[in-house]
């Protein structure tokens, strides 16, 4: 007979070793289902692993790890910030989308003045569009109490209709042969997001990534503010006696996460994507979620997560095109390392006890 | 423009097929979500479906093992779910995210050789009397089975939920699983089973998709109903009749807006695509003010001795 | 700033190696698709093509492909990466991969890329696209005669210039012969959703349509069409023929191998050079797929005299005289289109009904 035992503290050991020991339980069956496939199973986790690391490319794929990673921590810490407070954004997709297209539409309808305020100004169209998705799904909560998972969700296919909407429509380049999709924005000097450091991968959006983890590390260990988040989502019931006023807390959360997932949507389509086209959200505001847990809800723990995230997508193509892996495999291998993680969690928080029924 | 080639008895009849996948997912989810369990994987659980019944079926050449292959594929991924939620404990949305990824690229795996074959046509089902009505009984009493046996189950998940002592004890848990717990029911038990049955259907309504609607098997062919399907337990306020009536409402809506295009009318597709999930969001406000709110404990977890 | 200079240097370095040394050995072709190659339409008959260089070649080739790439800033990685593993010759089959080709053949002079259905091209990169407004033309000569409701259904994905082009096409040959066909035009807003696509035809159908063109790429039109009875369908981009001889009565088939066969040769043999193919029934690229016994002899005949004439370039489909649909003249008597016009359609001939959305 197999007992849960509810640790009286979470276990600090546990919650460093459960993430690894997920990553080892995934390349195992992993392996498994690589090898079902007919492949090398060594091979392959080799390749996803290591080859972007360490490989002989290594030079380029680690620049680009920084690349995929960021727009997956910015939003990730957001989201963590919420969840720590039992507050779930689930749509980041949406708040995402809706910040890439308000910084384009001011990137669009300024083209081709040059100046050098017209990417700040884009930074800021960018986090209020992401800012006031995330509003809506607060502000109902607050004011209603309608749950904020299903309006944040809904919020997302909303704007993935504007979005191929102002694709086809308002924002296509007139140049564009007709064709969806807007001016690319990396021909736009002023508004192009591009690499602070040459061929480093690091552009504005690393940098605002790194800032953002800071911000929370200080904003949760340091601040009143990340005091009481923790609080409430660890006892809530404690947190009203402490004065902690739910409403403000909401606002809090998902405005932020809104803002800085709208962030990443901005410096996305002002750099790497380049352009509004209908299929501009590339699943980040979902994978997010699943970094923001895979980081256990702590800004370096995302940092980490959203880097081992990156690795699996980048290690993932290159296994497509050099081993032949299906890309469907690659997800599979990706819902596995959340599952193994999200089960192993369980020894973190409880101890398991084997007690023999009865005596002989 | 001539709104006078839209024949509203047809567009019934198709918007019932179209609104049959969506129905029968989310009457399951209906059913996981009344026990508390709010499970976000019901996408992946279709897909799942749409293929395990699609491969079934053709290699059996009966889509009737096809459908039964369907429930039973969704089910067994919802295992993973019931074993990650409440016996890990694990939260329900980073779990629900989970099942659906791993859902749409484990159906693409299975589905290799699966691409471009036509499987074995579904017989419609002319029921006796009915069918004979004319005109209205030729449109609406000629489906295939499983669309009647949607809204039977319908009938059947509101009677159990309403009349049943174990529909008492289901929304029991999930309105306070620790009161249930007290008066000595086994909470994770009813949710497993509740989550599990919210799989089959979501199997059955993905097979829907793919042997039925389309016919035909492609990667990622459920195309979002499972989000619909979410969205539309919101909407019908937790109550099974009014499931059924949004299902026909959101079908409606697509079957709708192609049929005004196809008469000449322009319309502002996207924004009419907009409109369903605007609604329920609509819908989840006015709720807030009703009685019949979310079932109260909905996506917490249980264990017992918290 | 040594570093940046380091790193560039480090790349194109990497990019001549690469190419220089795979020269010798077998020559790799590496594919980067926008959609799963199970999607049973666009991007399966571009892997059929990328297998049809395997088979040609054997052991002299060696190709790889990553699927399902999300054009933006995947689609660059992807490339680099093929690049960087030592590809001679790449293919970037989707229109949004322009931008990411052009930037990535910048770094890697070396390597040949060819991109599909786009228009920026530079010294090593080619585009190529097919002509399926030939294909559409004689898919409308087979409507035109073949309805009896005169009622012609047509399925489009989105409103943009190759679509549009095609509809245009069917238009004119069905109004060639029979004056009184008329169009309903149905938009589904995706590439790819068969649910959708099978609803957008069930409405075609129940509202009079009695043949249907369909510009996506699955099969669900088919199957409600055969549902439905009386109706007859076309097979696109694959050839659907396990809906022949009913409802399928022929189709467009996207067939891609002959010219990946050619530039996979150009480049073994060292002749490769940039162009801008836009290919059509004559050089295999459209395929007109075979016309069942469903449809009349003498009908089939029709459109098979067409689909040659068209091929030994003797009639164009869009000749002269043509109005647009606001009775403004497009092309004057026995004028035919020029591609630029073509490439960029963004009007309906006069007869069409309703408006294009935007």
């Amino acid at each position: 007979m197999i007992k849960l035992e509810r640790r009286r503290q979470p276990s600090q050991a546990w919650s460093y070793a459960t993430p690894a020991l997920a990553v080892v339980a995934t390349m195992f069956f992993g392996g498994l289902l690589f090898a079902a496939l007919g492949k090398n199973p060594v091979e392959a986790i080799r390749t996803i692993f290591w080859e972007p690391l360490f490989g002989e490319f290594a030079f380029y794929y680690r620049p680009q790890l920084l690349v995929k990673g960021a727009p997956l921590v910015l939003i990730a810490i957001g989201l963590s910030l919420g969840f720590r407070a039992g507050i779930w954004n689930i749509g980041a997709e949406g708040q995402y989308i809706m910040g890439a297209l308000a910084s384009a539409g001011v990137a669009l309808a300024l083209y081709p003045l040059e100046a050098w305020w017209i990417f700040p100004a884009m930074i800021i169209a960018g986090a209020l569009g992401g800012f006031i998705w995330g509003m809506i799904p607060a502000i109902l909560k607050a004011r209603f109490g309608t749950n904020e998972i299903l309006v944040s969700l809904m919020l997302v296919y909303v704007a993935e209709q504007f979005l191929a909407s102002m694709s086809l429509g308002l924002m296509k380049n007139p140049e564009g042969m007709g064709f969806p999709g807007s001016r690319n924005l990396q021909q736009y000097p002023s508004a192009f997001n591009s690499e602070v450091i040459t061929n480093s991968g690091i552009h504005y959006g690393v940098v605002a990534a790194l800032i953002a983890v800071i911000f929370a590390y200080v904003l949760l260990s340091r601040h009143m503010l990340g005091f009481q988040i923790r609080l409430t989502g660890e006892a809530p019931r404690a947190a009203r006696f402490a004065g902690v006023e739910p409403a403000r807390l909401i606002l809090f959360c998902l405005g932020v996460s809104g803002a800085l997932a709208g962030l990443a949507g901005m410096f996305e389509v002002s750099g790497p994507s380049g352009q509004v086209s209908i299929d501009f959200n590339a699943g980040y505001g979902f994978t997010a979620i699943i970094v923001a847990f895979l980081g256990r809800l702590h800004p370096v723990g995302i940092l980490l997560a959203g880097a081992l995230m990156a690795l699996t997508y980048i290690g993932g193509e290159i296994a497509q095109g050099n081993l032949g892996l299906p890309s469907a495999a690659i997800q599979v291998f990706q819902g596995m390392l959340l599952f193994f993680l999200l089960a192993l969690d369980l020894l973190t928080n409880f101890r398991i006890r084997f007690a023999v029924r009865g005596t002989a | 423009m001539d709104l006078s080639a839209i024949n509203p008895i047809l567009l019934l009849a198709s918007l019932m097929v179209a609104a049959t996948p969506i129905l029968l997912a989310a009457t399951g989810e209906l059913i996981a979500e009344k026990a508390g369990v709010l499970n976000l994987g019901v996408e992946g659980m279709m897909i799942f479906g749409a293929i395990c019944g699609f491969a079934t079926a053709v290699e059996t050449g009966s889509p009737w093992l096809g459908f039964l292959a369907a429930s039973v594929g969704g089910a067994v991924l919802s295992l993973l779910f019931v074993i990650l939620t409440q016996l890990a404990l694990a939260n329900q949305v980073a779990s629900g995210l989970a099942l659906t990824l791993f859902g749409l690229g484990l159906s693409a795996l299975l589905g290799q050789g699966y691409v471009g074959v036509k499987p074995p046509p579904t017989p419609d089902l002319h029921i006796p009397g009915l069918s004979q009505i004319p005109f209205v009984g030729e449109i609406l009493f000629t489906h295939d089975v499983v669309l009647y046996f949607s809204i039977v189950l319908v009938a059947l998940v509101w009677l159990f939920l309403r009349s049943t002592r174990a529909g008492l004890i289901l929304r029991a848990v999930g309105e306070n699983h620790d009161a249930a717990h007290a008066l000595g029911y086994k909470v994770v038990l009813i949710r497993s089973l509740a989550i599990v049955f919210g799989g089959a259907c979501a199997g059955l309504g993905g097979a829907y998709i793919s042997l039925v609607r389309v016919p035909q098997w492609t990667e990622g062919m459920t195309a979002g109903v499972g989000w619909i399907a979410l969205a539309l337990v919101v909407f019908a306020s937790w109550r099974p009749w009014r499931v059924l009536i949004g299902a026909y409402l959101f079908g409606g809506i697509t079957v709708l807006q192609l049929n005004l295009q196809a008469a000449g009318v322009a319309i502002p597709v996207e924004y009419l695509a907009m409109s369903p999930y605007i609604i329920t969001i609509v819908v989840l406000v006015l709720l807030s003010r009703d009685k019949a709110r979310a079932p109260a404990a909905l996506g917490r977890i249980f264990h017992a001795s918290s | 700033m040594n570093r940046r200079s380091l790193l560039t240097s480090a790349i194109v370095a990497f990019g001549l190696a690469a190419g220089g040394a795979a020269a010798q050995d077998k020559t790799k072709v590496g594919f980067i698709y926008v959609g799963p190659v199970g999607d049973g339409g666009w991007t399966y008959e571009h892997n059929v093509g990328r297998l049809a260089i395997e088979e040609e070649f054997g052991d002299a080739v060696e190709t790889t492909y990553v699927e399902s790439v999300a054009e933006g800033p995947d689609a660059e990685r992807v490339l680099t990466q093929m690049a960087l593993g030592g590809a001679d010759l790449i293919f970037t089959t989707s229109f949004g991969f322009m931008d990411p080709t052009i930037n990535v053949a910048k770094k890697f002079p070396d390597v040949k890329f060819e991109h599909a259905t786009g228009y920026k091209r530079a010294d090593n990169v080619s585009t190529y696209s097919a002509r399926f407004y030939e294909g559409r033309a004689v898919q409308g000569t087979i409507a035109g005669e073949m309805t009896e409701s005169n009622i012609v259904g047509y399925i489009g994905s989105y409103p943009i210039p190759e679509v549009i082009r095609g509809i245009n096409a069917a238009f004119l040959a069905a109004r060639a012969v029979n004056p009184d066909v008329e169009f309903k035009i149905v938009w589904a807003y995706t590439w790819f959703d068969p649910a959708k696509e099978a609803d957008a035809a069930k409405v075609l159908i129940e509202q009079g349509a009695d043949v249907i063109l369909q510009h996506t790429d699955s099969t669900a039109p088919q199957a409600a069409a055969q549902a439905a009875g009386n109706v007859i369908t076309f097979g696109q981009a694959s050839d659907m023929s396990e809906y022949a001889p009913r409802p399928r009565v022929s189709s467009i088939i996207d067939n891609w191998a002959p010219y990946y066969i050619e530039r996979t040769k150009a480049v073994m043999d060292g002749t490769w050079e940039s162009s801008d193919v836009w290919h059509g029934i004559n050089e295999g690229m459209v395929g007109i797929g075979e016309i069942s016994d469903a449809v009349p002899a003498e009908v089939k005949e029709k459109a098979l005299a067409l689909k040659d004439s068209i091929a030994a370039g003797e009639t164009h489909p869009f000749t002269g005289p043509i109005n647009k649909q606001d009775g403004s003249v497009w092309l004057e008597d026995g004028e035919t289109a020029d591609d630029g016009t073509l490439l960029g359609m963004n009007f309906y001939v006069e007869g069409i009904e309703g408006s294009i959305p935007n």
